[in-house]
């Protein structure tokens, strides 16, 4: 039985950027311990030699031509931006104050 | 309004003659589809937006050029709902998410495009679980969708609000998307027919990724060659998306006006008395299985014996591709900003945390922590690597299977629509309901949901699901347009026909955790 703990899940949290609440919190640890339980099963069937698949077609490098299409104009790129101003997104700080 | 009250009881093939004779113009079908929409949307609660204008603009210039004389496709002024996954230019698309409020797409969805080019007025956006995560449209951020059958129910999901549209006659055609069943299982629920075409058969571009490797849109609607026509419309080549398959359109439409099973091999999977399937879903799927033998085929079984593991892998393989998709919604471009400071002192990672917080609902949030959790160091190669290898051996199965047989049947869903609220705390017991639908998008081949019938216990619509190789789409149809022929001749008149009338009062929404 896989257990999975409310610092295990505060620290999911943080990698996935999502601020939860302690009542999500408790849970999702309780949660995410049954759907485990239940999907460990792959581990019973598929031996090392069995290739992992990663998609249903065989597809390799796309490419389009490296050709110039018309694009999004500035103010259709910027249309949902919750903040924007001189043509360009407003986003809040990136750097720390210290 | 309208001289012609019916019109919304037509099928698409019946309005596409009936247009193209000019015995009504398309302005008159689409004012006949707002109308049905103002007396029951309030009690189904199957659309997000609706787009009344701009459906009737369409509408009056498809009626133009028929008027000039002008070649138009045959569905020309036919209307179409479309799911609100799907990017629309001119109205929201918010994929069932408060993330999404409001947000006006600055591009078409290829698919919507095509639409527009065939000169086919667009409805509305229909209701969705969030980002189509559920199987019930219980997780949508603006409300569950109701069964027209029984609105104490569910229509299935994500797609319920596309079903709903079809069941309740708010729209003959619909645009849905399926990435484990959210075509198929709300079509089986409601009475009403969906594909899920070949992997890469219909673009993906301007279609919001739930996981990019299962995902595929399909067409939806209330006979088979209503949803044939429409298939044709939406699949082919996109060179804007890179996993579409640059080959002909599988001869879908031609496939369903033929109609037949003579001589064709169908392999039963999962047997006959599988157990955990209601006893009304598998007493009208084995009628149906010797409807098919009357009818010319051979049925045999089919053992796929790694399907039982398939849910297990699913819901590996989503959570993972679903948090790495879903790292878009950063509050940087567009979508929900949320300043937990106020004030503007909130770094970029605090803001984007609080948006995350307050924009996903609980079931965005448990799979985006799942999959990560699955991809992360230490458990990646136990969780999704093993899931990756299941994957390959369910891809394995199905290619055994088509050596034998020529298509696969079961029962679309192990159960009829179940109540609102029954199974909305309980994640496991939704995602097991899964286990009939989920192999085909592992392995990228076709499926098709066509209704069978009413389940004796509850007389609720029972859908049989029929699964085909890679890009031969074409036999879902001839199985499904050969069984419903049948069918329909056996009963008098089409399934919904059965469907009581929708109360046009709205009926109070139960109580979600969140709510």
């Amino acid at each position: 039985m896989t257990t999975i703990t409310r610092d295990q899940v505060e620290h999911l949290a943080m990698l996935a950027r999502i601020d939860l609440t302690d009542e999500e919190t408790t849970r999702l640890a309780t949660d995410l311990g049954v759907i485990l339980e239940a999907v460990e099963q792959v581990g019973e069937v598929a031996s090392d030699d069995v290739p992992p698949m990663s998609h249903p077609l065989p597809l390799v490098n796309v490419l389009r031509a490296d050709e110039v299409r018309p694009s999004l104009a500035v103010q259709e790129a910027l249309s949902g931006a919750p903040e924007a101003q001189d043509d360009r997104f407003v986003v809040p700080r990136i750097l720390g104050e210290e | 309004m309208t001289d012609h009250p019916d019109l919304v009881r037509r099928s698409a093939a019946r309005l596409a003659a009936d247009l193209a004779a000019r015995d009504v113009s398309a302005v008159e079908v689409v004012r006949a589809h707002l109308d049905r929409m103002d007396a029951v949307d309030g009690a189904v609660h199957a659309y997000l937006h609706r787009d009344d204008e701009g459906a009737l603009a369409t509408a009056r210039e498809v009626d133009a050029a028929r008027a000039r004389g002008e070649a138009l496709h045959p569905l020309a002024g036919v209307p179409v709902a479309v799911k609100d996954v799907a990017c629309t230019v001119g109205q929201p698309t918010t994929a069932g998410s408060k993330m999404l409020e409001g947000w006006m797409p600055p591009y078409d969805a290829t698919v919507v495009e095509r639409l527009r080019a065939a000169g086919l007025p667009i409805l509305g956006k229909t209701n969705m679980d969030e980002f189509a995560m559920g199987s019930s449209t219980e997780h949508s951020a603006y409300g569950v969708t109701r069964n027209p059958w029984d609105l104490t129910r569910v229509p299935g999901g994500s797609g319920g609000g596309s079903s709903a549209v079809l069941a309740s006659f708010q729209a003959p055609l619909a645009v849905g998307s399926d990435t484990g069943g959210s075509i198929r299982q709300p079509a089986a629920v409601t009475g009403t027919v969906g594909t899920k075409p070949t992997y890469g058969g219909v673009s993906r571009y301007g279609v919001i990724a739930l996981a990019s490797s299962l995902d595929q849109i399909g067409p939806c609607a209330r006979t088979v060659l209503d949803t044939a026509l429409l298939h044709e419309v939406l699949a082919g080549h996109d060179p804007r998306d890179s996993t579409s398959i640059d080959a002909p359109v599988p001869p879908v439409v031609q496939a369903a006006r033929r109609a037949d099973v003579a001589g064709l091999r169908i392999g039963v999977v999962g047997g006959r008395d599988a157990t955990g399937y209601q006893p009304g879903v598998l007493a009208r799927f084995t009628e149906a299985l010797d409807r098919l033998e009357a009818a010319g085929a051979t049925v045999v079984d089919v053992a796929c014996p790694h399907f039982d593991y398939a849910v297990a892998a699913y819901y590996l393989i989503l959570p993972s591709e679903a948090s790495s998709n879903l790292a878009r919604y950063d509050a940087m471009r567009y979508g929900l900003r949320v300043d937990p400071s106020r004030g503007g002192a909130s770094s970029a990672e605090q803001v984007m945390a609080a948006s995350r917080e307050a924009g996903f609902g609980d079931e965005v949030k448990r799979r985006i922590i799942l999959g990560t959790y699955a991809l992360s160091a230490g458990y990646v190669d136990a969780y999704y690597g093993q899931a990756q290898r299941v994957r390959t051996l369910v891809a394995h199965d199905f290619a055994a299977a088509f050596e034998q047989v020529d298509v696969l049947v079961s029962p679309t869903t192990p159960t009829t629509a179940y109540p609102i609220g029954e199974k909305v705390d309980d994640p496991l017991a939704m995602y097991r309901l899964d286990v009939t639908t989920i192999p085909a998008n592992l392995a990228g081949v076709p499926g098709l949901s066509v209704p069978v019938g009413l389940a004796d216990e509850d007389g609720l619509p029972v859908g049989l699901q029929v699964l085909a190789p890679a890009m031969a789409d074409d036999r879902l149809y001839t199985v499904a347009a050969a069984l419903e022929r049948d069918l329909v001749d056996a009963w008098g008149a089409p399934l919904l026909d059965r469907a009581p009338e929708v109360s046009t009062s709205p009926v109070p929404t139960p109580t979600r955790q969140e709510a």
